[in-house]
């Protein structure tokens, strides 16, 4: 079990560090968010998965009979998660903003984009407003 | 349950809280904002009182018992770094009452703000592996609303750089939280500290490479600054000051915990990788800041190329080294974000960041001139002014542990900072305002007066440096001696399985 869960771990990385790579900021993030699932998994084989066996104490009993599965990466893992999909919602967003006032996604052209003279409307605070 | 423990975290969620439902009124956002900011400051200086008399303070949430709850942890250098922290926040807090356009007031700066600060603080303070992480996140994602908050076009440019780097390393931090997890089954740092050196060594160097470079990324050292450059310089003035002043200092603090507390087994090792990151980092933040001619580009590229100086202080593990690396964190964070308030004030006057375009501040306003001088020559190292001992601390543990080629990086970069500073100090102030500038008389009182304040805490450091020393090497037993802080937080049979004192 741990280690398929293993092989799956290191296959889903390497593919999203295959995306990371890309010039396209979409494809970055969508590299992002495979990168994510891919840690959470992680640690979830990292707690080592136990099949069936969910950690509840028998009634009468004061610890659970025999080996359960540790809950605790799940608690982690669902902490993960709702972190990264802030981060992804929010890296998202910045994306949009990006295209919308510079035009592009791609790594190569922003930088230059960023020197083209601004519109008027464009207050700024590289000059003093006039 | 120790209140003023939790306190520094506490108090800025409560203000975003009420920010929050202050929205509508600018005014009263702002009296709240900068109240608070100096009620966290008391607090932090309430706190490290405590850790001086009490030694360290312990807070297990819940009243779950140590490995099993998440603990907080205030030894000397968390508590000094939480005083700091709250320096910088009131500093900033009172900048940002004139700096700020309403506009960014209005899209939500003073609550974003609070919760940067209770991330940072929480950084500073959790005992956990993964609630570090929880902190993290936390600081970073209210940092990149901050750093893009009003849209402007360097801003997203920046922004995107800045976002995609950290939530790489994030995710870094996290793959490693889970593997430290999977290898000793717990999360607890004290508890980590005694039960790592019992799992396989070759894997626990591997985990100290892969939060090398977790927290590098954050702490921006050799060769994973690029971000730093590419974004400190593009939002206001009121944001990246705390940015330089607070951020990458919360990545120096987690490398100087990780190196000392939780990866010590292998030190002829790990310690040489961290030395060479240090001498680099020296060397490349500050060529870096020779190449530039905007203000806050050629402060951003300096403050790698100071990182560099903790990180030597901490690679060379010694407790003079390990002193330095304290005592240069709390002389660097008032310098760097005073130099970038500075710069924000020559902007006001002079009108422009670029060097090219600036000149004229020393005829024109010689009290700015001088509020510059003091934290440039600082930087640089010049006596008898903070930065001085900061070097001469982390040169003499250099020259005491027989590593004369760092020392010899480390001097020539004090002297190529004072090209960078006096290249400013040129351009800017001694020479005449370029053709068609004029130089502005409404620069508003109040932005001075966090700048006088942090320049006169500069030369306090540097004249009265005994009481700063004193803490800072209080910080560096306590570091070097790990079983205080296990025994602290476990217990002293924990403590005792370590082989210290508690």
């Amino acid at each position: 079990m741990e280690v398929v869960l293993a092989l799956v771990v290191g296959v889903i990385i390497a593919g999203a560090l295959y995306l990371v790579m890309q010039r396209n900021l979409l494809r970055f993030v969508f590299g992002l968010i495979l990168l994510s699932g891919g840690v959470n998994l992680l640690l979830f084989t990292a707690g080592r998965p136990i099949r069936g066996a969910p950690p509840l104490v028998p009634y009468g009993l004061s610890e659970p009979a025999g080996a359960v599965a540790n809950a605790l990466p799940q608690a982690l893992i669902l902490t993960a998660i709702v972190i990264g999909f802030g981060l992804t919602a929010f890296a998202l967003v910045l994306l949009l903003r990006a295209y919308e006032r510079l035009g592009t996604l791609s790594t190569d052209e922003l930088t230059a984009r960023v020197a083209e003279p601004r519109p008027i409307a464009d207050r700024g605070d590289g000059e003093v407003a006039p | 349950m120790s209140w003023v423990l939790v306190a520094p975290v506490v108090l800025p969620l409560l203000t975003t809280a009420a920010l929050f439902l202050l929205r509508e009124r600018l005014e009263a956002q702002r009296v709240v904002s900068t109240t608070s900011a100096a009620l966290g400051l008391v607090a932090a200086i309430v706190l490290l009182g405590r850790v001086s008399d009490g030694g360290i303070q312990v807070v297990q949430f819940g009243n779950w018992s140590a490995p099993f709850g998440i603990s907080f942890v205030a030894d000397h250098l968390s508590a000094i770094m939480v005083v700091i922290s709250g320096v910088m926040a009131t500093a900033v807090a009172v900048y940002a009452l004139r700096d700020l356009d309403p506009a960014r007031e209005r899209l939500g700066y003073h609550p974003v703000f609070h919760v940067l600060l209770a991330g940072i603080n929480g950084a500073f303070l959790t005992g956990d592996l993964f609630n570090l992480y929880v902190w993290f996140e936390v600081l970073l994602i209210s940092s990149f609303v901050l750093l893009t908050l009003g849209n402007r076009r360097e801003q997203l440019e920046g922004g995107v750089k800045y976002v995609a780097v950290n939530l790489v390393s994030s995710l870094i931090f996290l793959a490693a939280t889970g593997l430290v997890y999977g290898t000793t089954g717990t999360l607890n740092m004290a508890d980590l500290a005694v039960k790592l050196p019992q799992a396989d060594p070759a894997l626990v160097v591997t985990l100290s490479m892969l939060f090398l470079v977790a927290f590098g990324i954050k702490a921006a050292v050799f060769p994973l600054f690029f971000w730093l450059p590419a974004s400190y310089h593009t939002p206001p003035v009121a944001v990246s000051a705390i940015f330089a002043g607070m951020l990458t200092k919360v990545g120096v603090y987690a490398l100087i915990r990780a190196f000392t507390l939780l990866f010590v087994g292998d030190v002829a090792l790990t310690h040489t990788i961290l030395l060479w990151v240090a001498g680099l980092t020296m060397l490349t933040g500050v060529l870096g800041a020779a190449a530039q001619s905007e203000f806050r580009k050629i402060l951003s590229f300096h403050i790698i190329s100071q990182i560099g100086y903790m990180i030597l202080g901490l690679a060379l593990y010694t407790p003079l080294g390990l002193l330095g690396s304290v005592f240069y964190l709390v002389h660097h964070i008032v310098v760097k974000g005073n130099l970038f308030l500075v710069a924000g004030l020559a902007r006001a006057t002079g009108g422009s960041f670029e060097l090219a375009k600036l000149g004229g501040l020393y005829r024109h306003r010689p009290l700015l001139a001088v509020l510059f001088v003091v934290p440039a020559f600082s930087l640089a190292g010049f006596p008898p002014l903070s930065g001085f001992w900061a070097k001469l601390v982390v040169v003499r543990a250099g020259l005491e542990a027989r590593e004369w080629g760092f020392v010899a990086v480390a001097l020539v970069v004090g002297l190529l900072t004072i090209y960078s500073m006096t290249k400013i100090w040129q351009a800017a102030f001694w020479t005449p305002a370029p053709e068609g500038t004029t130089l502005r008389d409404d620069v508003p009182r109040l932005l001075y007066a966090p700048v006088i304040a942090l320049a006169l805490l500069t030369l306090v450091i540097g004249f009265w440096s005994g009481p700063f020393v004193a803490l800072a090497q209080a910080a560096a037993t306590e570091l070097l001696n790990p079983a205080a802080y296990v025994g602290a937080v476990l217990g002293p049979e924990a403590a005792a399985q370590l082989g210290g004192t508690p």
